[in-house]
């Protein structure tokens, strides 16, 4: 089997897999007083360190969380409710966030009357920062927060956020950064952008699912979701996932450390892969920016074909791969952000994401190209129903 | 894979037969909420995830296809002008022919599959004719008859040969949870089981009288033609009994001028029906010959002798049937207790003509089915 679906969930690394055992072994209650509680929170607070620095974060930073779409709602309404005021009661988002963001702003939007602007994106899937920077002229003392993706989880493109962060920051406007595609994959540093809270989820870089965490700068006000013993900075509640937090750490530090090197390993497969799908099938387009993108990200719109026939047919000859953001699949829309790129509606339905990560090798791109050309033909002839 | 008993144990037969399987639910509305609940009908998100547990369990692959376009613009929106043309459509009839044995089943032939199989309760003999299922409580064969040959030639059927306590004790058997979910009834694209509010919603309202058929003789009103259904006794809303105290039948609706006649039992009895084009799934006849019709989905069979003539079928009933309603298929049956009757053809039924009297009221029929 040939797994291209590295950005929906990548296996755990073995060394994280460890940790995660070991520390699921010991007893103790992170926020207990005794012996076994000390020791919990002594891994806690290690692997706080390590991920902070990991990523140019003071361990106080890191507020951990069940997953990346609870850092991110955490982060995006609780930054929101902290801010708004009268007359200030607008967030900033773009056209191609992740549901976790999106859902969460549009929630906003709907159930709290709050306004939304969305910046566009160019046809690579490029935030436009020319927009941001005019609304800011005019109405920065509206605004209260400001969500930017790090790198796109379809198309793969990398976001200008520093910029974004830069230009808001003399407005005192916090800038959030979903970067969940981002940590392990391409350099992140939290100290030297200027953003005030970003996002990474432990299973899109080689950590357990169900693990997160928000990097939050220490003056940054926020507005708790959980409530409960305040177990993280009063600002997220919840018994401490002590494996998890461990495993998460032990992740976080690989996949940053190697990052370089993988990158590099990777964007020479990902750049195979593509010249590989464009010799197998002329026709098809390559989505997303080709220079700013994330290395492990291949996308294409295959015209003509339905995306989820591709699937289909390519699942069945031992190829896994996406279709889009694993959430809205079951019943097909066409992709939120092929359109915030101005593909036609076939042409979005009409994509597949091939991801590649840790444990890809070229035996994966092989299977892709020896299975591609039947699939598209088939796909073809089924026809966009 | 609908989410229902029959179709997981039909996969699961099919695998067991050594085809090459994949389950495919149908997503049959954008909004899937809006569709009925798992307990009664197909097509819910809770009915998607059974499929989807049974595939698990049978162990073949499994998907779910959109096909909300289509099937809004083939089966809910023919439902809507059947209704408005003062017919009673059969949607689940119409899915078969225009969804899951042609949507479906194209896009399957494209993508590499030889066959859709379904949960449904027919047998497809070696002869490649289509016959009733072995449990006549279920037979199936009715909904499928308006298949044309080639769709039936990539169909199979492989609970035919059993009844439905069996397929449920089977399902229990091999581990699907969906064994003693209960039957689907209804119509699946209507969440509260109102037909009426459903047509209303669409078609608007409009008051109309409700008439004796045979006085002439104003005896209420309605607030839409379209609510109505030839041979519909309840809901009426009629406040006088009629003179003879019996109950009144709704005879015909006439949707040109909104108009709702009723009258007696008797005088829906009917027994000679006119098709449109029939559909051969059988040696295609000539002229005059003997055969079985049934009217309705479950409903009674008829000895008749039927005519293809004219474009159409025309079948004398050898007795009366009542309250035949426009818009329903009249499938033709060759007997044959042994293998199990065969399907010869079908035709939608555009006119009935009661059993003593002229052709006057099929007229009115085929006026409304004009509009």
């Amino acid at each position: 089997m040939a797994y291209l679906d590295h950005a929906a969930t990548t296996p755990m690394l073995p060394q994280a897999l460890d940790a995660y055992v070991r520390t699921a072994r010991e007893l103790g209650n992170a926020s207990s007083l005794h012996a076994s509680g000390r020791a919990a929170r002594r891994t806690v607070e290690e692997s706080r360190e390590r991920i902070g620095e990991a990523l140019g974060a003071k361990p106080s930073e890191v507020v951990f969380t069940g997953s990346g779409t609870e850092a991110d709602n955490l982060a995006v309404k609780g930054l929101h409710w902290a801010r708004r005021a009268s007359g200030r009661n607008r967030l900033v988002t773009t056209a191609i966030e992740h549901h976790a963001v999106a859902d969460a702003v549009a929630w906003l939007g709907d159930h709290e009357k709050a306004d939304v602007t969305e910046l566009p994106v160019d046809k690579l899937g490029r935030v436009d920062v020319e927009v941001l920077a005019e609304l800011l002229d005019e109405h920065a003392d509206a605004i209260t927060v400001i969500t930017c993706m790090w790198a796109n989880n379809e198309v793969g493109t990398i976001q200008p956020v520093c910029e974004i962060a830069a230009l808001a920051a003399p407005h005192g406007i916090p800038v959030h950064t979903d970067a969940v595609q981002a940590v392990g994959h391409t350099p992140v540093d939290f100290a030297a952008c200027e953003a005030d809270a970003l996002t990474l989820s432990g299973h899109k870089l080689g950590g357990p699912t169900g693990t997160g965490a928000l990097l939050l700068r220490r003056d940054t006000k926020l507005t708790p979701l959980l409530h409960g013993g305040g177990q993280e900075r009063e600002i997220r509640s919840g018994t401490l996932d002590v494996p998890g937090i461990a495993a998460l750490a032990e992740a976080v530090a690989h996949a940053v450390r190697t990052q370089e090197a993988e990158s590099q390993r990777l964007a020479v497969l990902r750049d195979e892969l593509v010249a590989r799908v464009r010799e197998a099938v002329p026709e098809a387009v390559y989505n997303g920016d080709p220079e700013h993108r994330l290395p492990g990200n291949a996308h294409f719109s295959f015209p003509g074909c339905e995306g989820d026939a591709l699937l289909m047919l390519l699942d069945a000859a031992g190829v896994e791969c996406a279709t889009g953001s694993a959430c809205s699949a079951g019943i097909a829309q066409p992709s939120h952000v092929l359109l915030a790129m101005g593909a036609g509606e076939d042409d979005a339905r009409s994509s597949l994401r091939f991801t590649l990560g840790w444990s890809t090798t070229k035996a994966d791109v092989d299977a892709l190209a020896a299975a591609l050309p039947e699939a598209v033909e088939r796909a073809r002839s089924a026809g966009l129903s | 894979m609908s989410g229902g008993v029959d179709s997981a144990v039909a996969a699961a037969r099919a695998v067991e037969a050594g085809h090459d399987v994949t389950g495919v639910h149908l997503a049959l509305s954008k909004n899937p909420q809006t569709y009925r609940t798992g307990a009664r009908g197909c097509c819910t998100v809770e009915d998607s995830r059974d499929a989807r547990r049974a595939a698990d369990v049978i162990g073949i692959p499994f998907y779910v296809w959109d096909m909300a376009e289509r099937f809004h613009e083939d089966v809910v929106e023919d439902f809507y002008a059947e209704y408005a043309a003062g017919r009673t459509p059969n949607p689940c009839l119409r899915c078969n022919e225009k969804i899951k044995f042609a949507a479906v089943l194209d896009r399957a032939v494209a993508l590499g599959f030889d066959a859709v199989v379904t949960g449904h309760y027919a047998r497809k003999g070696e002869d490649g004719l289509l016959r009733r299922a072995v449990d006549p409580g279920k037979d199936q064969s009715y909904v499928l008859a308006v298949l044309t040959p080639a769709q039936l030639a990539h169909s199979m059927f492989p609970l035919g040969d059993t009844p439905k306590d069996e397929v449920r004790i089977e399902a229990e058997e091999r581990g699907l949870a969906v064994a003693r979910k209960p039957d689907s009834h209804d119509i699946c694209f209507i969440a509260d089981g109102d037909t009426s509010g459903f047509l209303k919603n669409r078609l608007g309202s409009r008051t109309g009288d409700i008439v004796d058929a045979a006085t002439g003789e104003v005896l209420g009103s309605h607030d839409g033609a379209h609510q109505f259904t030839v041979g519909q006794r309840h809901g009426l809303g009629l406040k006088r009994p009629a003179a003879d105290g019996r109950p009144r039948y709704v005879l015909s609706i006439t949707p040109v001028d909104n108009r709702v006649e009723v009258g007696p039992r008797e005088s829906l009895r009917i027994d000679r029906i006119r098709t449109a084009a029939p559909v051969w799934l059988g040696p295609e006849r000539a002229g005059r010959f003997e055969c079985e019709v049934q009217l309705r989905a479950h409903g009674e069979v008829y000895p008749a002798t039927v005519t293809a003539e004219d474009g159409g079928l025309t079948a004398r009933l050898h007795k009366p049937a009542y309250g035949v309603a426009a818009g329903q298929a009249l499938v033709v049956y060759d007997p044959d207790r042994e293998r199990g009757d065969s399907v010869l053809c079908s035709g939608t039924i555009d006119a009935t003509t009661p059993a003593e009297h002229s052709y006057a009221s099929a007229s009115v029929i085929e006026g409304a089915a004009g509009v």
